[in-house]
């Protein structure tokens, strides 16, 4: 696996600046900036609540930004027209966390779904893909099984079947090995290394999974409270010595650490004044 | 993506050039398909292919079914590092005969 950090002559197919999200009055991210540079896998990390699935949510484009520009693949996803936003998207993949196939249709034809969406393929050139894209995650023969069929860790191996189907030059990947045990997941791992450097794509991993991430990222990012509060490669994470950064990567909890009047105060909805008296 | 066809020895040649993706996979698929029915050796010369996609291997993998319909050989050329990873994700690089060169494929095929 190659750490080394951006590369200086390396194209960035992502950039987020100053990416700032709310929901009604709470700002859930606040002023984020990173770059995903060609060929990279990018970790996003960070604990429950810190912003990184609303991050990859706005990557996404399910979700529109209160201020902040993404650039994706080159172009700002705020000025694209309908049929331009569409081109993006065929260039883009998403694993989601579940999977997110359709249970009414069998493996193939939910992995021929974005060729047929998208394509005026031939139907047998789709159908060689789907099956290429099964071999690929090693679900080879299981084209005809139905979702329900399938045990979770196939399921996800079928939803990366379906997001790379179209030879993607971005994948997102939710939480791939959420809910797997360790042997399923580090398969999983290995596929996302193979997927990137047989097909030079540039993949971006929101997971909680430490080892995992460790395991495939080339640079990490990590998320506290809707702020980025690292970018850099594993070795450089590892190293770092802020208590947060410290307390993420042992597991440590903030209310573990917190302040216990303060917890406290939570579970009975109270509210600090302004000088700070309940 | 352009092509050239030509003929050499018992053989058919299909020289390949520039992006077999989406959008040119199809008249690729269409190119190879007609020459492998004419039941002579095709051998696809990929020198000039700077990308293939998905959509571009599947089109060689059904022009190979049709080759071994008709009775002929089929084989590819002058594979690029890039090009030959694809096949090898797909585990396809067992599947096709490939030769290093044009030249090499004629001596065995031509």
């Amino acid at each position: 696996m190659d750490t080394s950090p951006e590369p200086a002559e390396s194209v960035k197919v992502l950039e987020v600046e100053n990416l700032v999200a709310q929901y009604g009055e709470r700002i859930i991210l606040d002023g984020v900036s990173l770059d995903v540079h060609e060929g990279e896998i990018m970790i996003i990390m960070g604990g429950s609540g810190s912003g990184k699935s609303t991050l990859l949510r706005h990557l996404m484009g399910l979700e529109r930004r209160a201020s902040g520009t993404i650039r994706m693949l080159g172009q700002d996803t705020a000025a694209l027209t309908g049929q331009e936003k569409l081109e993006l998207h065929k260039r883009i993949g998403v694993a989601f966390q579940g999977g997110a196939l359709f249970s009414s249709m069998t493996v193939g034809e939910n992995i021929m779904l974005p060729l047929q969406e998208h394509t005026d393929l031939d139907l047998r050139t789709m159908e060689i893909m789907a099956r290429m894209k099964l071999e690929v995650v090693d679900l080879a023969g299981f084209e005809d099984l139905m979702p329900s069929e399938l045990s979770g860790g196939m399921i996800k191996r079928a939803a990366f079947a379906r997001a790379i189907v179209m030879d993607p030059k971005i994948l997102f990947c939710d939480e791939p090995s959420a809910g797997l045990d360790p042997v399923v997941a580090s398969a999983l791992d290995d596929l996302i290394l193979r997927m990137r450097d047989a097909l030079g794509m540039s993949i971006v991993v929101v997971t909680h999974e430490l080892d995992s991430a460790f395991k495939i990222a080339d640079r990490m990012t990590v998320l506290d409270a809707g702020r980025i509060l690292f970018i850099g490669t594993p070795d450089e994470l590892r190293a770092e010595q802020s208590e947060r950064i410290q307390n993420l990567l042992h597991r440590r909890t903030e209310e573990e650490t917190g302040d216990p009047e303060e917890y406290l105060r939570r579970l009975l909805g109270e509210r600090l004044d302004k000088e700070g008296h309940p | 993506m352009n092509h050239e066809v030509t003929e050499e020895g018992k053989a058919i040649v299909v020289a390949l050039e520039g992006d077999v993706d989406l959008s040119s996979s199809p008249d690729a698929r269409k190119i190879l398909l007609e020459c492998v029915r004419k039941g002579r050796p095709v051998i696809v010369d990929m020198a000039g292919v700077s990308y293939i996609d998905s959509s571009g291997v599947a089109s060689l993998v059904e022009s190979l079914q049709g080759a071994r319909k008709a009775g002929c050989e089929f084989a590819l050329a002058a594979i690029s590092e890039p090009a030959l990873r694809v096949l090898h994700l797909a585990r396809l690089d067992t599947v096709f005969t490939i030769h290093e060169s044009r030249e090499a494929a004629l001596a065995e095929l031509g």
